[in-house]
């Protein structure tokens, strides 16, 4: 048994290995399946979820690391109010999902960078999102919403 | 299960012929719905669905339940409650083409609904209502236009209708905005209002029914964004890998790493012993690829405990009918065979030998030869293969992320010896389909695993699974020779392509060439054979099947040509059309060199192909006809010295006829080529005894971000009735990038992937 932060509130984890991957604890055991499995290995980006803010690959973080600790989910991105992310509204108005796999682990990612960055450069975008691969090559149009996401949150606190 | 004891080449030869003759119904399939299809009907609720899990089909039950009252429901394409709820039934599955958004904004436009107010949910599986329900060939919007258009105007038309009689005035009196009705005395029903009126009157001929003029278009052809766009930021169930049902239990199915091996022996007494494995059970299967392999099935409590529990298998195969195939090997096989003549003539249009290549008699031409070749490729959808069944009350119940449930509902009647009927599919939304999930092996296997356990099991395919046993873009190998005459104009073009064969008579899958291959119709002299390697490994479409690879050939060695006769390769091309004309009329698979040219043209000047460049920074232009489509790409980049390249922008033209949905249709545009470059760059799957070597991303590379080029897409919109985009504009990436490559390095590009070549990102 162990606990850990998910979305702002804490969870009790019974009857887990504390070597599963946070991302199986999340889409199992949680229900929470909107973080995705893609690769297992860390390369595709699909499980990206945030640790205590930070990107991380859930596939490959075991629940010890994240015992304890604060994980945000694609499910946490919204506010309590369900009022969307900046980056979730400008992905809506980009139209930029395809098939929509792997956009929970670039939403993710691209959160991470915002609040490291807020007023990114495309250079500083790429190299933020170059761990997660779009399939179906939605790179241009998450370019541009993490832009327009970007100019929205400038002056929010 | 006699298969097991064929031998492997009957065996594939068998999965070829299936995949063949899916490709066929795909490819061939025009839509003329059962007239059932436009009968009132009760809806879903009455429609027998035994257990509706999936969110559109609960939501459906939920709002027929919501409604004392009849719905209106005119057809199986659409309903409207009495409190004024449209529902639109979207009846092909979403792989990420967009198709959900499309076919409901076709349905919206002729009914003249609220967009915004719209519910949009996927049709449930029902051949006699809808026909085939699948994703294929760019076909899904050509296929249904007619039909969709039908089914808004038919209830628009039986609305208005009401409106008249209840208003006692001519139906010419009336008119339709924004789901209401409007007379002309100022009067007005909305659409709920008039729903049950409606529903008491007899349903129109569709035929009869005046559809819009394009003049009069309201949504289609502007920006839409995807109706399932907030689920999809929101993190919300919607793939097959999402399901999760009451008591269910977790699977991995472990088949021979070399195709076509049979389980001999496993330690399936230790794996039983291991923490959360509920079960585990060898499937003997039917020997084919399509539908069940030999494997061993582990049942386990968690995704994770099935999957570890799959790293301490220990089987062993009995390889002896077993693919030997060796890439390597491959390779010399058709060095040799490109050393001769083609076995087999697939078209022989004039005089090729005689007149142009005989040296003797050459006076005026000169010829040029080159060999080209391409790899095998997997399709890598991001979404492994994947998919839940529960086998209750003698019915067999799915959810499956496949692009061919119709076919699933067949293939797994016959495997497990049930009644058509008996099955039940749920459409999930399809984390990538690029032609893969036109199979439906891992859908029999969830199904044939279910059978063996009392509750629901969901199979998931690790990623390395998904790299060993896909059906892939079969390679190939062409011995092309071009001649040009005295004024530099390309009069004959000879092409030995060495391709592979699962039956030993005809190419696999994927692997087939027509004899009105391009520029074949456009010359005086062309002739296309054919030679073939036996090969034991499952081959099946990707992507713009066949254009894929091909384009890269012919139109890279178009180039090639033009460069010899030193002439601008926008204007070779251009002389290559020829006058405008539709090469088959009526016929939207036919090459039209009007529409052609025009795209090349607009590609041309909108990537500024006579605007000069530094050194070591150039353009290429290619142009291809696939899937009904007109497309012409310009690619602009640079190479360094040390053969680093950056894609800099990428232009694409096409001309597809009406767009559907600008946003959608750009997006189609912009992934192929993403896909084109991911594709060219770095992939490649090679063979060894039978196996697949790579297994997972860090062998098989897909394009990141940085690497992504800023493409930019035009379409002329001609008065052609809509055609498919999910294609068509992959094709032409590939060679455009090569001659880009030409004209920066003079490097000519003849074998892919690039990363063989030396090259590198910058």
């Amino acid at each position: 048994m162990t606990s850990l932060t998910i979305n702002g509130k804490l969870i009790t984890v019974n009857d887990v290995d504390m070597s599963t991957p946070l991302l199986w604890v999340l889409r199992d055991h949680l229900g929470l399946v909107g973080t995705k499995y893609g690769c297992g290995i860390a390369q595709c980006g699909a499980c990206t979820v945030q640790l205590n803010g930070t990107p991380i690959r859930s596939c490959s973080v075991p629940l010890a690391t994240a015992s304890g600790q604060s994980v945000t989910t694609i499910e946490g991105l919204a506010d309590e109010t369900g009022k969307l992310h900046p980056l979730q509204q400008a992905w809506i108005d980009h139209d930029v999902p395809q098939c929509g796999y792997c956009q929970a682990g670039q939403i993710m990612s691209a959160a991470a960078l915002l609040k490291k960055k807020p007023r990114p450069t495309d250079e500083d975008i790429d190299n933020a999102m170059s761990g997660n691969i779009c399939r179906c090559g939605t790179y241009q149009r998450i370019r541009a919403a993490i832009h327009t996401a970007a100019s929205k949150m400038e002056g929010t606190p | 299960m006699n298969m097991q004891h064929s031998n492997l080449s009957t065996v594939r030869a068998n999965d070829d012929a299936q995949i063949h003759a899916l490709m066929n119904q795909v490819l061939g399939e025009t839509v003329t719905i059962s007239r059932r299809a436009f009968f009132k009907h009760a809806g879903w609720a009455g429609a027998g669905l035994v257990l509706a899990f999936y969110v559109d089909e609960a939501s459906a039950k939920t709002s027929n339940r919501d409604s004392n009252e009849q719905l209106f429901s005119p057809n199986a394409y659409l309903n409207i409650a009495p409190n004024g709820t449209i529902t639109v039934y979207s009846k092909g599955p979403e792989i990420g083409q967009g198709i959900k958004t499309a076919f409901a904004l076709i349905i919206a436009e002729e009914l003249d609904a609220d967009w915004q107010a719209l519910r949009i949910e996927q049709a449930p599986i029902d051949q006699s209502l809808y026909g085939w329900q699948g994703a294929g060939g760019s076909t899904s919007i050509p296929n249904n236009w007619d039909v969709l258009r039908q089914a808004g105007a038919v209830t628009r038309f039986m609305l208005i209708t009401a409106a008249a009689n209840k208003w006692k005035v001519r139906v010419d009196e009336c008119h339709t905005k924004n789901a209401v009705v409007y007379c002309s005395d100022g009067r007005s029903l909305s659409y709920g209002a008039l729903a049950n009126d409606a529903a008491k009157l007899a349903v129109p001929d569709a035929k009869t029914v005046k559809l819009k003029d394009r003049k009069e278009y309201a949504l289609l052809g502007k920006r839409h964004s995807g109706v399932d766009n907030n689920k999809v930021v929101t993190g919300q169930s919607l793939f097959g890998i999402d399901t999760v049902l009451p008591n269910m239990q977790y699977a991995i199915y472990q088949k021979c790493p070399a195709f076509g091996g049979v389980v001999k022996a496993a330690n399936l007494d230790e794996i039983r012993a291991l923490a959360g494995v509920k079960d585990v059970f060898v499937l003997e299967g039917n020997g084919q690829a399509t539908e069940l392999l030999s494997g061993v099935a582990i049942i386990a409590t968690s995704t994770w405990a099935a999957f570890k529990a799959k790293q301490q298998l220990q089987i062993e195969w009995d390889e002896s009918r077993a693919s030997k195939d060796n890439w390597q090997t491959f390779i010399q096989q058709a060095s040799e065979l490109a050393k001769q003549p083609g076995k087999e003539n697939i078209a022989d249009v004039g005089n090729v030998d005689d007149k142009i290549f005989d040296n003797a008699k050459k006076t005026t031409t000169s010829s040029f030869a080159a060999y080209y070749s391409y790899p095998f490729i997997s399709h890598a959808t991001l979404e492994p293969q994947n998919c839940t069944a529960w086998y209750h009350d003698g019915v067999m119940e799915i959810w499956a992320p496949t692009q061919n449930a119709t076919q699933a509902i067949q293939q797994v009647a016959k495997l497990l010896d049930l009644a058509p009927e008996k099955i039940h599919i749920h459409q999930t939304r399809v984390g990538g389909g690029f032609g893969r999930r036109l199979m439906n092996d891992y859908v029999c296997e969830a199904a044939a695993i279910a059978k063996r356990v009392s509750v629901p099991v969901k199979l998931t395919w690790t990623r390395e699974d998904d790299m060993a046993h896909d059906f892939y873009r079969v390679a190939g190998f062409h011995a092309l020779r071009g001649a040009l005459d005295d004024q530099g104009k390309l009069i004959a073009w000879d092409d030995h392509f060495i391709t592979f064969t699962a039956d030993g008579k005809k190419p696999i899958s994927g692997g087939e060439m027509s004899a009105d291959e391009f520029p074949g119709q456009l010359l005086p002299n062309f002739r296309l054979t054919q030679s073939l390697i036996q090969s034991g490994t499952p081959c099946g479409p990707l992507r713009a099947p066949r254009s894929n690879a091909v384009a890269f050939v012919v139109q890279s060695f178009i180039h090639e040509l033009a460069v010899a006769a030193k002439r601008d390769h926008v204007e070779f091309l251009l002389d290559i059309m020829g006058q405008p004309r539709w090469l088959k009329p009526g016929n939207i698979r036919a090459l039209n060199t009007g529409r052609a040219a025009d795209v090349i043209r607009l590609a041309a000047d909108k990537g500024e192909w006579n605007r000069s460049l530094p050194k070591g920074r150039a353009r290429g232009i290619a142009f291809h006809f696939s899937h009904a489509g007109h497309v012409a790409i310009v690619v602009e980049l640079s190479v360094s010295a040390n053969k680093q390249l950056t894609v800099h922008h990428v232009t694409v033209a096409a001309d597809v006829g009406l767009i559907i949905n600008m946003s959608g249709a750009e997006a189609q545009a912009q992934g192929a080529v993403i896909d084109g470059l991911s594709n060219m760059f770095a992939q490649q799957i090679t063979l060894q005894n039978g196996r697949v070597q790579q297994s997972n991303f860090d062998q098989y590379e897909l394009l990141r971000m940085p690497h992504a080029p800023q493409v930019d897409v035009h379409f002329i919109q001609t008065e052609y009735n809509p055609t498919g985009l999910g294609e068509p504009a992959l094709p032409p990436l590939i060679p455009a990038v090569c001659n880009a490559i030409f004209n920066a390095t003079g490097e000519r590009v003849r074998t892919l992937p690039l990363s063989k070549l030396g090259y590198t990102w910058t």
